[in-house]
């Protein structure tokens, strides 16, 4: 146990260690924004609502068959991965010719349709989901403690954003994808189903913001509005890095999420605040944002 | 007649107001005059607050193009401020009122200089996250009151000689605030200026090419939309005699673009009817509680699929009128 700035090193450690849990929270979803944005070209603004979705999945699993955190882990990405692509089938195809405002005016729609009916049913306070038993516990590293269920939420989301960059950055499918990205129609005239495709990534971000939700469970409450503030940070995430780049936008969540538990520990007033003060220093500074090809 | 020769007679006689826009303005007038003795007061007063409101969001939305998603920056801080004003400062209803409409345009300067630095879905993400930053504030300020917000805000003595607490007085006055901002929106709408606005909305790259600041234009018009968002917001302080954390959160930006959405984007008349429609939804639908965000959500997505054109849009489609 030592001291730095005054401060005992468990106190500052402790906190950059929660600033870098959120981080991976902001990572996983701006990046599923980042490829839904890329893909459809509408921002997903249900995709907090997606993210407490992947929470209660797992809760309900647990509650009422007995499931536990590693089959949810799978089960939950897929479930509400599932309501995505039927989302897209349903609404968000027929919104392709319009403004992209349009999107974003039905996402928020569904996203007060989710938050209210798990409302509903749930009511607004948390529900609380146990850490998975192999888990449980944590070691003293000297300078903190580093309780084991943190240890992996860092290092499973972030292992998931690195495939997710190799993925789209390193394979034959990714490829597909970037050129349908830059241009649909000649990738379609090469014999790609690109509508498909287009259902499918929708699909995949909703399922990497399920499994953020799962990941979060055991850390925070479960609960229905667990989503909407979020999202609304993660929005300035993606302001800053700029969402044309998939590794500006995991770099930018994590470092984000570092600088906001640096604040907790030395301004702890503005830790709600800074990141949104580091977005508007970034648009005078830089409008593209960090990684984002100037317009 | 082809609808050609009827956009040339239109452009003939720009400068005249369309008779369809006078007829609807008599109406709504004589309507809204009527109304107190047959309405509840405070619920006119509180629909012709939000119809003012989404009257200078629509401005934005429907004109220039801008989504802004955090208005409720402005009408909530306005809000605030003028209940700050009227209760701690004792200033009488005329000043706080524009203490606080001076406040959304200083905001608006600030949060609209940011958010015109990048376009399109980028500046609608701006707009909202400003808007939270500033719903944090709120949340820790001190004279903001937390969650309790300001209560037991006066109404007082406007220009020293109408007393507000008669609730016929003050429906008289939001009216007379309510409809002069309404015609100063049309205004702006038919001057070269806003001429200006809708050629960005068009095609802004063209407008940049024909010698335009547009930056500098968008800038003006946001300040303005802000500006009158503010003087909604006061009033609607005055009006309840309350500022609260509901007024800046974002589900009331969301509430706005609901309900001009409903009306119809870029109607003139669109907002007026879309915020009488929502208010008069949720007070019919309050005993249902949490039930309200999911029928606002279903109305969203019914809007956006099949109902793009709104209430107003709708009928002036119809009738194939300018409404």
């Amino acid at each position: 146990m030592f001291e730095i700035f005054g401060l005992p090193s468990q106190a500052l450690f402790g906190q950059l260690l929660l600033g870098l849990i959120n981080g991976s929270f902001y990572a996983l979803l701006s990046l599923g924004l980042a490829v839904i944005f890329g893909m459809l070209n509408i921002i997903n603004f249900s995709h907090g609502a997606q993210y407490m979705m992947g929470a209660f999945t797992a809760y309900l699993l647990l509650q009422y068959a007995g499931i536990g955190y590693w089959e949810s882990l799978v089960i939950a990405p897929i479930v509400v991965g599932a309501t995505g692509i039927l989302i897209e089938r349903l609404f968000l195809q027929h919104l392709r010719q319009l403004d992209p405002l349009y999107g974003l005016l039905l996402t928020f729609g569904l996203a007060l349709i989710i938050e209210g009916l798990f409302r509903n049913t749930y009511g607004s306070s948390g529900q609380p989901y146990q850490v998975p038993a192999t888990l449980q516990g944590g070691r003293n590293l000297g300078f903190m403690f580093l309780p084991n269920y943190r240890a992996w939420v860092i290092v499973f989301s972030l292992t998931v954003c690195l495939a997710t960059w190799f993925a789209i950055e390193r394979t034959r499918l990714g490829s597909y994808l970037r050129a349908a990205t830059e241009n649909p129609v000649l990738v379609r005239a090469f014999g790609i189903n690109v509508p498909r495709m287009v259902t499918l990534t929708y699909g995949f971000g909703v399922g990497l913001a399920a499994l953020a939700g799962v990941m979060a469970a055991p850390i925070y409450n479960v609960s229905p509005q667990m989503g909407s503030d979020l999202i609304i940070v993660v929005f300035a995430v993606v302001v800053i890095g700029g969402m044309g780049s998939i590794m500006g936008a995991i770099v930018t969540g994590f470092a984000l999420g570092l600088v906001e538990g640096l604040t907790k520990v030395f301004f702890p007033e503005a830790s709600n605040t800074v990141i949104f003060v580091i977005m508007a220093i970034v648009l005078l500074i830089r409008p593209a944002g960090l990684f984002g090809r100037a317009a | 007649m082809t609808e050609g020769t009827l956009d040339t007679a239109a452009m003939l006689q720009r400068r005249e107001t369309p008779r369809s826009l006078s007829v609807a303005f008599a109406v709504t007038v004589v309507l809204l005059v009527a109304a107190p003795f047959v309405v509840y007061p405070v619920f006119l007063m509180k629909a012709l607050c939000f119809a003012l409101f989404a009257c200078a969001f629509n401005l934005l939305i429907g004109y220039v193009g801008l989504v802004s998603f955090g208005h409720a920056l402005y009408f909530g801080w306005a809000s605030y401020l003028a209940a700050h004003a009227a209760k701690v400062w004792a200033l009488p209803p005329e000043l706080a009122i524009i203490v606080g409409t001076a406040t959304a345009a200083v905001l608006g300067f600030v949060a609209g200089g940011l958010a015109i630095r990048r376009q399109g879905i980028y500046f609608a993400m701006i707009t909202l996250a400003l808007a939270q930053m500033m719903y944090f504030f709120a949340l820790q300020a001190k004279f903001t009151g937390g969650e309790d917000g300001i209560q037991g805000v006066p109404r007082g003595w406007l220009f020293g000689v109408f007393d507000l607490s008669q609730e016929m007085t003050m429906y008289l006055f939001v009216l007379i605030v309510t409809l002069a901002g309404f015609l100063f929106i049309y205004r702006i709408i038919n001057s070269p200026f806003g001429e200006v606005l809708k050629a960005i909305r068009e095609n802004e790259h063209r407008v940049i090419s024909l010698g335009y600041k547009t930056e500098r234009y968008k800038l003006v018009a946001f300040v303005l939309s802000a500006t009158l968002a503010g003087l909604a917001g006061s009033m609607k302080a005055l009006v309840f005699q309350l500022a609260s954390l509901t007024d800046v959160h974002w589900s009331m930006s969301g509430e706005v673009v609901l309900m001009t959405l409903v009306g119809g984007l870029g109607t003139i008349f669109g907002p007026l009817v879309g915020a009488f429609a929502i208010v008069a939804m949720e007070n019919y639908l309050a005993p249902f509680g949490q039930w309200v965000l999911v029928i606002q959500g279903v109305i969203f997505v019914i809007c956006v699929l099949v109902f793009r054109r709104g209430i107003v849009g709708e009928i002036a489609n119809m009738l194939r009128v300018q409404l």
